[in-house]
Formats: C-alpha cells, sequence, structure tokens
C-alpha cells in the first residue's frame, strides 16, 4: 500500500501480442506526473494552507441549517410527535424515509474501502478517504432519525440490552432491534477502518506540522506512527482484517433494514426480494452521493490530478449496473404481485403506478431507471457536468423510493376503513433539510483539517511505487521514498 | 384458561355508536379535537366501520363495530422492540403505556389500524374530568394505546374472585361496550367453554373473522349479515 517495498506484485499490463513488441501503456490511475513528495505537498497543502474564503460560506450555510435541524429536533421534543404530519395509518412519514436514505448513502464507503481494497481495485485509492468520511457522516444523519422519531426519546435506552431492576429485556424478535445493532456495528466497524486508514497519512501532517496544538493533536492521533516496517505490516494486516470485517456488513446493514418492512404484513412491504433489492439501491444512491461530493471536491481543491474523469467513469459505470439491479426489481415485484394471485399485492402495486402516490411513482422511476441509461454512452459518463447532474438525480430518485415504499403501503392497508392520505408537515421538512446541514457541517470540517484523500495509499499506486519501475534499474533495489 | 373472546353479530348492530361512546369514557380515552381528526389522528380503541354496498337508491349499509382483536398469532407482538404489547397471562394482548417508547411500529404492523398513537401530551376537558374511570391509567404524550378488552374490569373480576375464594365466573367479566349495546349485537365470553352462547356463536355458519387469510387468529368474531 503505501510502502513501496511491498508492492512486488504490480508490473505494467502487456498487450496479447507482445511478441510483436506492441506494449500498450496502462492509464494512470493518477494524473500529472506526480511523486511522491509533491503529492504529499499537494493534498496536505489543502489542510495546513490558509481556509478559503468559499469554505467559509459553505461552512456557515451548513451550520445554518444544522441550527435548523437543532431547533425542529428541540420543538419535537418539546411538543410531541404531532408536530410531524404523521396520522393513523400512516404511522412512519420522513423521518423512517430519511433514516433509509442517510443509511442507504452510507453503503458505499466500505464497499469502496473494503470491498474493492479485497478486489485489488487500485483505483478506489482516490476517493475511499472521503467515501469513508461521507458513510460515516450519513451513519450519523441515519442514526438521528430513528432517534428521534420515537414518541418518548428520553426512554430510547430501553432498546438496548442492559440488565437492570426492573426486569425488562428488549424482543430479539422485532426488526427494529436488529436495526440498532446492526447500524450500530457498521458505524463502528466503519469509524474504526477510516481512523486506521487515516493513522499514516495523519503521522504525516504531524510530522509537518508548525504550530505546537497541531503537533499535540496530530501527534495523539497518529498513536506513534514511526512508518517502520514493521509499523506498516501490522497496519496493512489490520486494514485487511478491517476490509474482511465490513464486507458482510456492507450486505448485512441494509438487508437487516429492509426486514423492518418485510417481516411486517402489510401489502407491498412483505417480500422477500427486498434484501437484495434494498442493497443494490443502496450501493446505487451511495456511489451518486460519493459522485456528488468527489466532483465538488475536486473542482473545489484542484484535485482533478488525483480524481480523474477515469474514476468518474469507473463510479458511473457502478451506478448503471446497480440502477439496472433496482430497475429489475421494480418489475419483479410488479410480476410477483400479478403473479401472486393476491389482490392485496396486486393492489398496492397499481396504486403505487395510479394512485395518489403516482407523481412520487413516477419521480423514482424517471430517476432510477431512466437516468442512469445514460451512462451507456461513453461520452456522457465522461462528462464532468453530466455527471454532477445525474447524480443529483440519482440521489433525489432514491429518496423518493423509500418514500413510495413507506407511504403508499401505510396508506392503503388492509381496511380502506382506515385509508388516508399523509403530507408532510413544515418540520418534517426542516428536519430533514437540517440533516444536511449536520452532514455538510460534519463533511466540510473533514475537508478542512484532514487529508481527503489517502495520500499513503495513492502513492502506492504511482508506478514509481513499483520495484521494477526503471528509476530503481540502475542501483537494483528499491528506495525508501516518502 | 378462559380464552376471551368476542362476537359481534352485524344483522343487530344499528351503527348507533353506544360502544364507542361507552368505551371513550370508560378507557378515559383522550379528546383530540376536531382538526387532529381531520388530520387522521382520532383516538378510539372502539371504532365503526361502515361499508356500503350497491349503488343509490339500492345501498346496503353495514356497520362493523371493530376493536382490537387479541390476535392469537398478533403481528404488533412481534414487532414490538421492548415487549411494550405483549400477550399477557389472560391470553390477550397487552399494552403496557410505561414500558411503550412510542415507535409506532405496532400502528403500522397492525392490518385492523386498531391502534392509535398520543401525537401530543394527551387532554381531558375539563367538564369530563370528574366523569375519569379511575381504574384505568390516564396516557402520556408519545406512547401508543389499543382496546384491552376492558382488562381492568377482568382484574377486578379475579381479585373478587379471590377474596370470595372461588373461580372467576363469566358473569363477573362484561367490557363497556356490550354493556350498552341496546341491540345486543355483542357478546361475549370464554370461546372455549362450550356451554356459553359466545361458543355457538362463533361456530355457526355466518361467523367470520376479518381478514382470516393473514393468519392472525382474531378473538373476535363477526356474524355475517343476512337481508331476511
Amino acid at each position: 500500500m503505501g510502502n513501496p517495498v511491498n508492492m512486488t506484485n504490480h508490473k505494467p499490463k502487456q498487450s496479447a501480442d507482445s511478441s510483436a513488441g506492441a506494449i500498450i501503456e496502462e492509464t494512470p490511475l493518477i494524473a500529472g506526473n506526480h511523486t511522491f513528495s509533491s503529492i504529499t505537498e499537494k493534498i496536505s497543502g489543502v489542510i495546513e494552507g490558509p481556509t478559503p474564503k468559499m469554505w467559509w460560506v459553505l461552512f456557515s450555510f451548513s451550520v445554518s441549517l444544522l441550527l435548523i435541524l437543532v431547533g425542529s429536533v428541540g420543538f419535537l421534543i418539546w411538543e410531541g410527535t404531532g408536530i410531524w404530519g404523521l396520522n393513523s395509518p400512516v404511522g412512519w412519514g420522513w423521518a423512517i424515509v430519511n433514516f433509509v436514505f442517510w443509511v442507504g448513502i452510507g453503503h458505499a464507503g466500505t464497499l469502496i474501502s473494503a470491498v474493492l481494497h479485497l478486489f485489488r481495485q487500485k483505483w478506489r485509492t482516490s476517493i475511499n478517504r472521503f467515501a469513508e468520511a461521507m458513510t460515516i457522516f450519513a451513519v450519523i444523519c441515519a442514526l438521528l432519525f430513528p432517534t428521534i422519531h420515537v414518541g418518548r426519546i428520553w426512554v430510547l435506552y430501553w432498546f438496548f440490552p442492559i440488565p437492570n431492576q426492573m426486569s425488562m429485556w428488549p424482543n430479539f424478535r422485532s426488526p427494529l432491534l436488529w436495526d440498532v445493532f446492526a447500524v450500530s456495528i457498521y458505524f463502528t466497524v466503519s469509524l474504526l477502518f477510516w481512523y486506521v486508514g487515516l493513522v499514516p497519512d495523519i503521522a504525516t501532517l504531524r510530522d509537518r506540522a508548525k504550530t505546537r496544538g497541531k503537533k499535540i493533536i496530530y501527534g495523539i492521533l497518529s498513536l506513534g506512527w514511526r512508518g517502520a516496517n514493521r509499523h506498516w505490516r501490522h497496519y496493512e494486516l489490520g486494514y485487511l482484517i478491517l476490509a474482511g470485517l465490513s464486507t458482510p456488513l456492507v450486505l448485512s446493514v441494509h438487508s437487516v433494514v429492509s426486514t423492518d418492512f418485510a417481516t411486517s404484513i402489510i401489502p407491498g412491504w412483505h417480500t422477500t426480494i427486498f434484501p437484495p433489492y434494498f442493497v443494490a439501491g443502496a450501493i446505487f444512491s451511495g456511489f451518486a452521493m460519493v459522485m456528488t461530493l468527489a466532483i465538488i471536491a475536486r473542482k473545489a481543491f484542484g484535485m482533478e490530478e488525483f480524481i480523474t474523469v477515469n474514476h468518474l467513469e469507473k463510479m458511473a459505470k457502478i451506478i448503471m449496473v446497480t440502477g439496472l439491479m433496482v430497475g429489475y426489481a421494480y418489475s419483479i415485484e410488479f410480476f410477483i404481485a400479478w403473479y401472486s394471485g393476491n389482490d392485496y399485492e396486486r393492489f398496492t402495486f397499481i396504486n403505487r403506478a395510479l394512485g395518489p402516490y403516482a407523481w412520487a411513482y413516477w419521480i423514482m422511476v424517471s430517476c432510477n431507471v431512466i437516468i442512469p441509461q445514460f451512462f451507456w454512452s461513453k461520452k456522457l459518463r465522461t462528462n464532468v457536468t453530466v455527471l454532477f447532474i445525474l447524480s443529483i438525480f440519482v440521489n433525489i430518485g432514491m429518496w423518493f423510493e423509500r418514500f413510495v415504499i413507506i407511504t403508499s403501503s401505510l396508506s392503503r392497508d388492509y381496511l380502506p376503513s382506515s385509508w388516508d392520505y399523509y403530507s408532510p408537515s413544515i418540520w418534517d421538512i426542516a428536519t430533514f433539510v437540517g440533516s444536511f446541514g449536520l452532514f455538510f457541517t460534519l463533511f466540510l470540517l473533514f475537508l478542512r483539517f484532514l487529508p481527503m484523500i489517502s495520500m499513503a495509499e495513492v502513492k502506492g499506486v504511482l508506478p514509481q511505487a513499483d520495484p521494477h519501475h526503471p528509476m530503481y534499474q540502475k542501483s537494483g533495489e528499491a528506495h525508501e521514498n516518502k | 384458561m378462559p380464552k376471551w373472546g368476542m362476537v359481534i353479530d352485524l344483522n343487530k348492530c344499528t351503527g348507533c355508536g353506544s360502544c364507542v361512546n361507552a368505551c371513550r369514557m370508560e378507557n378515559n380515552i383522550p379528546v383530540v379535537g376536531a382538526e387532529a381528526a381531520q388530520e387522521g389522528r382520532t383516538m378510539d380503541w372502539m371504532q365503526i366501520i361502515t361499508e356500503y354496498d350497491g349503488e343509490y337508491p339500492n345501498v346496503r349499509i353495514t356497520h362493523i363495530p371493530r376493536p382490537c382483536f387479541q390476535c392469537g398469532n398478533a403481528p404488533c407482538v412481534i414487532v414490538c422492540p421492548v415487549h411494550a404489547t405483549f400477550v399477557n397471562e389472560d391470553g390477550l394482548v397487552g399494552q403496557v403505556y410505561y414500558r411503550c417508547i412510542g415507535c409506532r411500529y405496532c400502528m403500522n404492523a397492525c392490518p385492523y389500524t386498531a391502534k392509535c398513537f398520543n401525537y401530543f401530551k394527551p387532554e381531558t376537558p375539563k367538564e369530563y374530568e370528574v366523569l375519569l374511570n379511575p381504574d384505568v391509567t390516564r396516557r402520556m404524550n408519545g406512547v401508543v394505546e389499543k382496546c384491552s378488552f376492558c382488562h381492568h374490569r377482568l382484574a377486578l373480576a379475579k381479585d373478587t374472585a379471590r377474596y370470595e375464594e372461588r373461580e372467576v365466573r363469566e358473569e363477573d367479566y362484561q367490557t363497556a361496550c356490550l354493556e350498552v349495546c341496546p341491540t345486543k349485537a355483542i357478546t361475549f365470553g370464554d370461546l372455549d367453554n362450550q356451554e356459553h352462547e359466545v361458543h355457538h356463536l362463533m361456530h355457526s355458519n355466518r361467523a367470520f373473522r376479518l381478514e382470516e387469510s393473514l393468519g392472525t387468529d382474531p378473538k373476535v368474531y363477526y356474524l355475517k349479515r343476512e337481508d331476511k
């Protein structure tokens, strides 16, 4: 990874007819002929340089949104859940929609960092750091919603199996309890993974720090890292173990979230397709969010050489694949509703497409099924502006997917006498908008104080990191080059 | 252990709403007001579902009183994360307000929408306060509540029986909705007691349960409406 000595398996690809002497050069992952030191300079420079004015503008805006969140959550706890637009059949509204939306976004980070790491996809190194940061902040936003949506937030600790004098114990058959464990484990592992990956880079920042405060803070956070061979060995093993632990979590978390719906008998919820369908949707939305943020960050901080169009194109391909999976799931749901012969299921799906929430359904279909089809064209998926706009559409579409699933099913359950229409109140909207404030506040702080691209890992994918690189031919051995 | 259940004859029900009001008074159900009712937040443990059949002028109206069905296989019990709703020792689906955290999962899971939620601090108009039933707990903000088959009456019947050193008799325990029904549409008792009328009625040709195919095993039977 960061240690060039260990990179023995990296060889430039050769074409099949190498006998003819034609060698096709691999497109470099990092453009701009960077050296190890120029990478450190460039990425640390963002943190060490003066705070850009634009950062302050965006930060003030995000903090304002965060204050809206604080205000609306405060009012919610003071007044009661009634300030939201919920009613009798629709007991879950925007809060749960937002929860599933944010958890879904939180999926791409671990997929990029863990699964792509295990599959040795070297292109992940440019985007993994801030995708992981995005995961952590998105999961924080996600955890907020189930916390505040309960009627009595002050007794929320009853969710946890804490031995107590009241002989109370949670119900392990409830999917809501599985959620608590699934999401909190996911959060813990993602945080650890992120932090372990940060250690070598924080050590670099510590070594470069000029003020005493920075030296102390980065010094504590870097856990005494000296870049010794022994450190690298332990680090890489630890990183691999964490990647192994995180990989099943990528699949499990959203599967568990989907059981919230799949295990109850509401038509439109009670289907076995939910776990894979939710996981595909989560990766779909997560990658769209990574793309949106990556495009902004590379532009704002001049990181085009690290996050190249090549990276964006690869992400676009993943968005297209998962978008096709999601589209397939939509059609299979319809097919099964018809094929099952169950009148309630048939009604639910016809109602989704043609009923009172048809507008939301068709927004969902347009954004999630039609929009990703543009990525078939290489011209479009290498155009940064197009990618940016389409990734935002995907984010919107995935929010609507959760909205359609939750509200259209609940508002039309078994007895027509209890049917009702759900519309959000101003407080629902304020809380959702405010959650973006929380997300972007954390994200901007991250961009300012921590390296947004993993310096150690990016160095590992440079051509110079290969011990067989022509640069080392003279001396015949690899150099420590930091 | 008796299996408490109810049979409601839809031929006899006129939809007068006495049961709904008796239930409100008996169980201290909060008054939400017109505005909240418009928003679909009516609190009724007993609700009358009206079914319309046919085109005007040949319309046939059926009133279906809907308490909590105290399902044998209750979907709400499985999903409650904190055991606030559970099957109690009398086989009824209990709801412990002080244990409820207000996640509303049980409301969603119930196919009959039998549960209601206290969206705000529940209020009782001042003039009603003297009428509050001291046997029933008043609920607080943020908890789910539902019909309990007047469980406090069963508790009282059990206490009395223990004091008098005898078994609980069926006539000791009646629900409030049944007591006020002017047409005697509701029959209540031990469904397993072969001598009781409720047992015969539940095996009648007209007997059915709402959404039986869901496998919830409700303890409330209806007798189908038949035009004579």
